[in-house]
């Protein structure tokens, strides 16, 4: 399973070299994969209903971590969705991209990648194998719909998209590690045996699971994160048709219903997943109904369905066994007929350039055939006998009026209430797509729909009958699917119930959706009129992000070299300096001094030290720093260290030569103003408090050693021996720790090379501009140097 | 070998009282100097910490002893060489720096007119702004306002930086 999912993004990465050549037969070249991952699944259908086929590749097995993947009846629907239809609307693309479409290469190659991800996606077995995959789809989803990112609408429908699942993503990952750990594994079955036996609670999994379901209702637009999927729309119409409608926004869907089974019975799973799932339905369906764009209005549709689902896969309950099944028959169906609803979307567009349902007239008589498709696909979706949408929304209404009690009704009425809504806007689509409109000219077709644009509708809408038809195929899917649910009802799909309660509901809702659909002026004269709007939520939001990254930006960095220095001296003083405190204690038995001679040159040091900081003049700083440079080194001689006096003589020697060269070009004060003394003493103290701090670490941490290096032994032995040497001090420097000194003189070199540039670009700008002196402290200097 | 470094008369290692402040004393001038405006006096501070720094890596070594030279002591009595080799390298390092601070001083003089460090006109622009420069919700009017406020904080920053000049 690794190397389908693998070849996918292999040949999308490969597709541009096919696309240099012939723009559409990528699409065909790139439809290939996805069939033949759609047969390998289909071949593979009994293992997958009996228990699962499994595959492991490891990944990093120190961490723990492996690819793991498994194909059951939940991912088989799902790859039928994903591969499935991911063919088909492969091949509507060579009919809907132009020969010269520059927009085709990339979305080719985008296309199957997202395939790809998806596919490993649905079939993860394992929660971080299942994150990677989430959070590239993500990224596709970016990509495709931002396009080329030259329209600022597209930008901005992007960057909603992915702030708002990659946030619902990233909290899901911080959920997946607290179940994971909490589990003691990542593999999905494991955890929900472990979550089926109780074994897990507390609170822990109350936030775990919280967090996971953030992360789905983000990705499937659930109610209040749903704004970015109707924004999403600006993406061509195929991409619209397969990530947001058949396949990526049900991912939320997915993980919802893979967790279900071992946790829909904790009242912190199934109230959000109900609520949620029922408030997106109403939501959702209402909205659809004030749409005046086609793709606003199915996607709208797809927000209300999405709510369906979430609360038909996610509620379990005593008769979860009925609503899983109901869950995996909707979720085939709205695959079926949301995508061909797209893609008829798409034809229309391209035949005649508008997608507003108040200027379409007439293309019932000019487009028959896409119409009797668009019509098929719609009824599926309204829920008409004998489509495979009618066959799932009859098993939904029958788990929950079976089930009674509050949370049955409760449910089951909202479900009406949302298939109502369904209905009312399947019918507004067909209406405004297709019917002829009083007042309004038939709309002319310019290029009537070839077939690579028409059969791929015909094939989703008519699978979408066959399967109604030939519902045992489902049923038997969605049993496997359900088979961790209490067996009680003895329920099964079926086009034919008898009369009961839910027929009576889906004609309640037939009937009620033609009414509503007859009302239509005043429902579109109601709509505007809503008291919370996402959209604009989001819109705050996101200012609000910015505002305060503005303002801590606008604190932290506040573009100050001494506050930043300052700052980090506070954070050592008080860090490292706490530390040492609480942990360290004051070595007993400290001497004053160890060698009479190191008090005089102390002395020295400490007063040259004190005047450096009050120093006025530039030369008298240099002098002095010379002076405690020398006395450093007098110590160094004290210490019984020769080697290291002699370069400290030296090198203070050379630094005085330098500074010289340089001061005799500065004037002879220091320019600076002298800062108030406000800003002096402060300065001052930290300055002090920090060298305090440096002293006391000193004494602290070198009485925490107990006795002298254990090395001293060996370096005067081999020095003689193995270096050929009787100064072990030079020895350590060009034998043992010659690497070392190696890249110190790199250091140097690169120093040297730093320097003699700095100098000679000087010299270069003196002698190109001879109006350029150094030290003119004026503007006209700066604008004459820089020009 | 054991049983030498056990004989060694090393004891207390601690670093001696007067070392350790004239250590404080070079990081607390060190340090003051670093927090100043001017970057000469940063780039001595630089140096003064470079002093501090070397002296407490020798420091680290334990207390004076015989120089490591074989022949010259008996072994017992040598100071620890590795610190010694490893404050010369300091000392080497502490030089190549200072020279290229020395240079980018003296550039610095020469292209502005003046050593100072200033503080950076973005910085301040950005704490001066009420509303972020590049909303990802902005319509094209916020965009001009954006602009011209833009222009009004670059303004200032420019009147501001001739009369510090």
């Amino acid at each position: 399973m690794l190397a389908l999912v693998v070849a996918h993004l292999a040949v999308a990465a490969l597709l541009p070299l096919v696309s240099a050549r012939h723009r559409r037969a990528a699409f065909g070249v790139a439809a290939v994969l996805p069939t033949a991952t759609l047969l390998w699944a289909l071949a593979n259908t009994a293992p997958a209903l009996h228990g699962g086929l499994t595959t492991t590749t490891a990944w990093a097995p120190t961490l723990g971590l492996t690819l793991s993947f498994r194909l059951d009846a939940l991912a088989l629907a799902m790859v039928v969705l994903v591969s499935g239809i991911g063919a088909v609307i492969l091949v509507y693309c060579i009919g809907y991209f132009g020969a010269e479409s520059p927009e085709a290469p990339r979305n080719a190659a985008l296309l199957l990648a997202f395939a790809g991800a998806m596919l490993g996606l649905v079939l993860a077995d394992d929660l971080l194998t299942l994150y990677v995959f989430w959070e590239l789809t993500s990224i596709a989803s970016f990509l495709l719909v931002g396009q080329s990112g030259e329209q600022r609408e597209e930008r901005r429908a992007a960057v909603q998209a992915l702030l708002v699942t990659v946030f619902g993503g990233l909290a899901m990952l911080l959920g997946f590690v607290l179940l994971g750990e909490a589990a003691g594994t990542y593999v999905i079955p494991e955890i929900l045996a472990a979550g089926q036996a109780g074994r897990l609670h507390g609170g822990v999994l109350t936030a775990a699971l919280l967090l996971i379901l953030l992360g789905a209702f983000t990705k499937s637009a659930q109610l209040p994160f749903h704004p970015w999927l109707p924004a999403a729309m600006v993406a061509p119409t195929p991409v619209s048709a397969y990530l947001h409608a058949a396949s990526m926004v049900k991912a939320g869907v997915y993980l919802v219903a893979r967790l279900a089974p071992g946790f829909s019975d904790l009242p912190v799973w199934w109230v959000p997943v109900v609520v949620v799932g029922l408030a997106t339905m109403v939501v959702g369906g209402w909205r659809a109904l004030s749409a005046t764009d086609l793709k606003q209005l199915l996607a709208f549709g797809t927000v209300s369905q999405l709510g369906f689902l979430m609360v038909l896969l996610g509620s379990g309950g005593p008769l979860g066994e009925i609503s899983a099944l109901a869950g995996v028959a909707l979720l085939l169906a709205h695959g079926l007929f949301k995508a061909p609803l797209f893609m008829t979307v798409g034809a229309i567009d391209h035949a005649t350039g508008s997608r507003d349902l108040r200027k379409l007239s007439g293309l019932r008589t000019a487009m028959p055939g896409t119409a009797a498709a668009a019509a098929l696909a719609a009824a599926s979706m309204a829920g008409l006998p004998p489509l495979l949408g009618f066959v799932g929304k009859e098993a939904a209404f029958a788990g929950f009026l079976d089930e009674g009690g509050l949370r049955g009704w409760i449910v089951a009425l909202g479900l009406v209430l949302g298939s109502t809504l369904t209905a009312a806007y399947s019918a507004r689509f067909l209406w405004g797509a297709f019917a002829r409109k009083p007042g309004v000219e038939p709309t002319p077709v310019h290029h009537r729909p070839g077939a690579l644009l028409t059969v791929p509708i015909w094939i989703c809408s008519v699978a979408g009958l066959v399967l109604g038809i030939a519902y045992p195929v489902v049923d038997v899917l969605g049993a496997s699917y359900a088979a961790p649910y209490p067996h009680v009802s003895g329920y099964h799909l079926a086009l034919w119930h008898g009369l009961g309660l839910p027929l009576l509901f889906t004609a309640v809702a037939l009937g009620g959706g033609l009414v509503l659909h007859a009302q239509r002026d005043r429902i579109t004269a109601l709509a505007p009129r809503s008291p919370l709007d996402a959209q604009r939520g989001y819109e705050l939001t996101i200012a609000a992000i910015a505002r305060v990254a503005l303002g801590v930006t606008g604190r932290l960095q506040v573009g100050s070299l001494p506050a930043y220095l300052a700052t980090i001296l506070v954070a050592f003083v008080l860090l490292p300096g706490a530390a040492t405190v609480l942990g360290g204690g004051w070595p007993a038995g400290q001497p004053l001094y160890h060698s009479v001679m190191q008090v005089p040159l102390a002395i020295v040091v400490v007063i040259a030290a004190l005047a450096v900081a009050r120093a006025k003049r530039r030369f008298t700083a240099v002098l002095l720093v010379g002076v405690i440079g020398y006395g450093v080194g007098g110590q160094f001689i004290v210490d019984g260290a020769p080697d290291l006096a002699l370069a400290q003589f030296l090198v203070e020697t050379l630094s005085l030569v330098a500074f010289v060269f340089v001061l005799r070009r500065l004037p002879a004060d220091f320019t600076e103003e002298r800062p108030p003394r406000r800003v002096r003493v402060p300065k001052a103290v930290l300055g002090t408090v920090g060298g305090a701090a440096v002293a006391a670490f000193a004494v602290v941490l070198s009485g925490a050693r107990t006795e002298p290096s254990s090395t001293i032994g060996e370096f005067v032995r081999l020095a003689p021996a193995e270096a050929g040497a009787n100064n072990v001090v030079s020895a350590i420097i060009v034998d043992f720790r010659a690497l070392d000194t190696l890249v110190e003189i790199g250091v140097l070199f690169i120093a040297a090379a730093g320097v003699a540039s700095l100098v000679l670009a000087t010299r270069y700008d003196r002698r190109g501009r001879r109006r350029v002196e150094s030290g003119q402290s004026s503007p006209e200097h700066e604008e004459d140097v820089l020009g | 070998m054991t049983t030498m470094t056990t004989t060694m008369t090393m004891d207390p290692v601690t670093i001696n009282m007067v070392m350790a402040l004239t250590v404080g004393v070079l990081y607390a001038v060190g340090f003051t100097l670093l927090l100043s405006r001017s970057l000469m006096r940063v780039l001595i501070g630089v140096v003064v910490l470079g002093h501090g720094t070397n002296l407490l890596l020798q420091l680290a070594g334990g207390p004076p002893a015989r120089p490591p030279i074989v022949g010259t002591a008996p072994p017992e009595s040598f100071a620890d060489p590795l610190p010694q080799a490893l404050a010369l390298t300091a000392i080497v390092i502490t030089f190549a720096l200072t020279t290229l601070l020395l240079a980018l001083g003296y550039r610095a003089f020469v292209l502005v007119g003046h050593d100072e460090v200033q503080d950076d006109v973005e910085d301040r622009r950005i704490a001066r702004q009420k509303v972020p420069s590049a909303p990802l919700e902005a319509g094209d009017g916020d965009e001009q306002d954006v602009e011209s406020a833009d222009d009004e904080v670059e303004a200032a920053a420019a009147r501001g930086r001739d009369a510090a000049s």
